[in-house]
């Protein structure tokens, strides 16, 4: 039999971008993001296993402007998945499901990203005596 | 050759009672990570700076070298289990699913692996 090609729900493409529908998806893609990440942090401890210059070399990547950046990336990345991981097991437990609930949390999430990554990162230069 | 029809043989086998681990653990693993970031990350802000011995002397007491391995092994589970469903999701040839998957675990203990040896190697090594 011929297989027809019928286009599959849900029509992703045809729908206008909500709130909910792009913090779902960032979700994942900053899953993906922090797994990409976890690479850097195991070079960075394993250079520690090695000893003092291959923890200087990795320590002189991220002091680079590319590893700042990515360090900054991760951040971003980090929270976002943590704030929003905490979302969810509220919703795992049943809570917070009203449509309007949804709206609200989803946007603390996106302020409490921000203003978690740049706490971090003016902790990180005061004690670190800028990067 | 039985004549039992499948249903009725699932009906006498019952389920595996298996079909929640994938869930259960994901979550499980994500409310560990939950303190076990926070705190790890606060504390990498404070090394921030900091050379080889002091870094190998902050991780080299028994609490945070637990800590730190305990955080480890939960953010590389995590991560097994959400890689792995993106892979369901999305990769719809049967080949290079199984092929990812496969990559997937094997990369996901590897770097576990190696991560944790580290971080016991500078906790004992001295």
């Amino acid at each position: 039999m011929a297989q027809v090609e019928r286009p599959l729900s849900p029509h992703l493409q045809i729908y206008k971008p909500q709130i909910s529908s792009v913090l779902s998806i960032l979700h994942r893609l900053t899953g993906i993001g922090l797994a990409v990440g976890t690479l850097l942090l195991t070079w960075w401890l394993t250079a520690a296993a090695y000893g003092a210059a291959a923890f200087t070399h990795a320590q002189g990547f991220m002091d680079s402007w590319f590893g700042q950046l990515f360090l900054l990336g991760f951040t971003l990345a980090f929270f976002y998945h943590l704030c929003n991981g905490i979302r969810h097991l509220f919703w795992d437990i049943g809570k917070g499901f009203e449509l309007e609930t949804v709206d609200k949390t989803g946007w603390l999430v996106v302020v409490g990203t921000v203003v978690f990554t740049a706490l971090t990162w003016f902790l990180g230069m005061t004690w670190g005596g800028i990067a | 050759m039985s004549l039992r029809t499948p249903l009725g043989r699932v009906r006498g086998l019952g389920s595996a009672k298996h079909g929640l681990d994938h869930w259960w653990y994901q979550r499980l693993t994500a409310l560990a990570l939950i303190p076990l970031s926070i705190w790890l990350l606060s504390s990498f802000i404070a090394q921030i700076g900091n050379d080889h011995d002091a870094f190998k002397a902050w991780l080299g007491t028994p609490g945070r070298s637990v800590g730190t391995s305990l955080f480890l092994f939960a953010a590389f589970y995590h991560m097994k289990l959400g890689i792995q469903v993106v892979i369901e999701d999305y990769i719809h040839t049967r080949w290079i699913n199984m092929t990812l998957l496969i990559a997937t675990t094997f990369i996901c203990v590897l770097l576990g692996t190696a991560s944790i040896f580290a971080v016991l190697k500078l906790a004992f090594g001295g």
